[in-house]
């Protein structure tokens, strides 16, 4: 038996993965990752309930039942809290209204819109959390790992499969939430007012990356771990910056100035960071990864 | 006579993983799979040593070993699945590795799980695996024709999660020819499948070698092997111990044109092996007390042969050619290499080496 040496693994590894991205493929991958979970309403049901509660829910009643309490002394001693705001995230806040009604500002603004931030990250992490362990898992992996489709093309389709959940709730959430608010709030400070300028930014050119950041790493994680329960423990970690950006913003010492230059540099960052993540993270699956084999390097 | 091959030269091969080559004269088949000295590791386990494998194109090979005989991971390494450790892996001439994705679009695949998506419908399942082919979003007729052919129309907008575990095997194996592949690996179609659909299954397999497709097909049961092997594979511990058709095989263990003869009173069979006409004979078989097995030099002698023994008042209870079966061939295999390694251990011509599966199984308690 002749026994001729290949290329070792590395080199192997190097050579699948060298073929050009099919984005075709590479939406096939996202399209039926999504389709599955519209399929699960045992995932998706208490997702929207979740978003419910922080988007609607509570921003609902809690300012409703401000508004109609009117200026007592517990409104009173929030508002009076308020001048532990930093100046600047003090400065935003409309002056010459009630008390009752700058409460209301500030906890649409500094509170409940923070809080709420977490959520879509929550959902996304979710669903990337199981998306490679859960194929590994379910034996499906095996027909990956024999298919045509790229390493790549997996992973970015099921990468792009997990940020649309998060953006879809991010950009409906926040549409519900603004108009809550500013239907609640806005006739007393004098119009719509939310989302500031700090929140544009946030929204549009901060969340994102920070998603994008999280997810590579719970997909790296979700490739390597041995199981889903696993990975969404690991994911929780994960999402740790995103709440430490919540809690500032809910303490008015990040954006709560208005500064759309530092809200700008932060995203710039995070955005490099992501494509940085993004554009290695694939190297972290591999065809044995999906089949679940034993120190598959 | 004996029951182990005659040929030393060959007993000394069949260790290595003989290939019992077709006779001098017909052309080389052509290669669809073409495996060389294939090494793999599991962290520090091996699971496939110094594997040889060929797969004629057009044919029926069926790999033959015990749970972790290495048969999966082989199947992984045709496709580019698993990358080798060493040796050399070329399917369709191609590196499964650098060109994986040519190698990968021309097969079809059924593991051992369906691998199915349970949460989508059977034409969800297609469609994706349609998609993945490069086949469209638009396969319908090749969907309905295939999902047809394997009997599986009728549920194929339910979710699988609701299928049995045939209608599941169904939707795999029309899953593995939508895209009209040139090889198909099958690893234990039938697992879990009762016997009137794993009858099926098996036609079915027939069926799609008649269109001139290769199939490779991993079991560890010998009862679906026989018959079904155009060419069989006998795996253990990650290497190949034989290579070739069933009669090819049978013919290193056993000659040409056996009987067994029985007769109420045995004693009355042993000038047998003294008549014209009879090369040997053999007065113990296993597993068949009282009978007698005789190797003639033409199997016309047999009605002579009866005639002779009736005449000299012999009372016959059987007399019956002998075609051994699959299953005494493998345990032949396994005997054979498993005395040879000793023997080669003894003289310290083979490291010595933890039993193999093979070694320790109880016979007949997992390959049936």
């Amino acid at each position: 038996m002749s026994a001729t040496v290949v290329p070792t693994p590395v080199k192997a590894e190097r050579a699948r993965r060298k073929g050009s991205l099919n984005w075709e493929r590479t939406f096939t991958v996202t399209r039926t990752e999504l389709r599955q979970l519209y399929e699960s309403k045992d995932f998706w049901v208490p997702m929207v309930i979740l978003g419910g509660f922080f988007f609607v829910v509570v921003p609902t009643i809690l300012l409703l039942a401000i508004s109609s309490i009117g200026n007592v002394s517990a409104i009173q001693q929030v508002s009076d809290a308020l001048k532990l705001l930093p100046d600047t995230a003090r400065s935003a806040v409309p002056q010459g209204v009630g008390p009752s009604t700058q409460v209301s500002y500030v906890l649409a603004v500094y509170l409940f819109a923070p809080i709420a931030v977490v959520v879509p990250l929550t959902i996304s992490t979710a669903v990337g959390a199981s998306s490679i362990v859960g194929e590994r898992e379910r034996g499906t992996g095996e027909f990956l790992a024999h298919s045509p489709a790229g390493v790549k093309e997996i992973y970015l389709g099921k990468l792009i499969a997990s940020l649309v959940p998060g953006y879809i709730t991010t950009i409906v959430g926040f549409g519900l939430y603004s108009l809550i608010v500013n239907t609640i709030v806005g006739g007393k400070v004098g119009g719509w007012f939310f989302p500031t300028a700090s929140w544009w930014l946030l929204i549009l050119w901060v969340l994102p990356p920070f998603m994008a950041i999280a997810l590579s790493l719970v997909l790296r994680l979700s490739a390597r771990v041995k199981s889903t329960a696993a990975a969404q423990q690991a994911a929780g970690l994960v999402t740790f910056p995103l709440i430490i950006i919540a809690y500032s913003q809910s303490t008015g010492a990040l954006l709560g100035s208005g500064a759309p230059i530092l809200a700008f540099g932060i995203g710039l960052v995070a955005w490099l960071i992501a494509f940085a993540l993004l554009s290695t993270g694939f190297r972290s699956l591999t065809r044995g990864r999906l089949l679940g084999v034993a120190d598959e390097r | 006579m004996s029951l182990r091959p005659a040929d030393e030269a060959a007993v000394t091969t069949v260790t290595d993983g003989l290939d019992v080559a077709a006779p001098s004269g017909t052309p080389e088949p052509t290669l669809t799979v073409d495996m060389r000295g294939v090494d793999r590791w599991f962290a520090t386990n091996p699971a496939l040593t110094d594997l040889d494998l060929s797969v004629p194109e057009g044919a029926i090979t069926v790999l033959l070993g015990p749970n972790g005989a290495g048969k999966t991971t082989a199947i992984r390494m045709i496709t580019g699945a698993l990358a080798p450790d060493a040796g050399t892996v070329r399917t369709f001439g191609l590196d499964p590795i650098d060109d994986g994705e040519e190698v990968r679009r021309r097969c079809g695949v059924v593991s051992a799980k369906p691998a199915l998506y349970d949460r989508l419908s059977g034409r969800g399942n297609l469609e994706y695996a349609a998609e993945l082919y490069g086949l469209g979003r638009h396969a319908d007729d090749r969907i309905v024709a295939a999902a047809d052919r394997f009997g599986i129309f009728e549920a194929l907008d339910q979710k699988v999660g609701g299928y049995s575990t045939g209608m599941k095997t169904r939707l795999a194996l029309a899953r593995s020819v939508l895209h009209d592949p040139e090889l198909l690996l099958y690893d234990e179609p039938t697992s879990g499948l009762d016997p009137e659909s794993s009858h099926a299954v098996l036609d079915l397999i027939r069926e799609m070698t008649a269109e001139g497709r290769t199939v490779v097909m991993c079991t560890h049961l010998l009862v679906e092997a026989e018959g079904l092997a155009d060419r069989i594979v006998v795996l253990d511990g990650g290497t190949d111990l034989l290579t070739g058709s069933q009669e090819e095989l049978t013919r290193l263990y056993w000659p040409p044109n056996l009987v067994h003869i029985g007769a109420q009173d045995p004693s009355l069979l042993g000038s047998l092996g003294k008549w014209d006409g009879v090369l040997a004979m053999e007065t113990e078989v296993p597993n068949r007390p009282g009978v007698v097995q005789v190797q003639l030099d033409d199997p016309a002698r047999i009605p002579d042969l009866v005639d002779r023994l009736v005449a000299e008042g012999v009372r016959l209870n059987r007399v019956e050619p002998h075609e051994p079966t699959l299953e005494d061939l493998y345990f032949a295999v396994r005997r054979d290499h498993r005395e040879r390694r000793q023997t080669d251990e003894r003289r310290g011509l083979a490291p010595v080496r933890p039993p193999t599966q093979l070694d320790t199984l109880a016979e007949s308690e997992e390959i049936r």
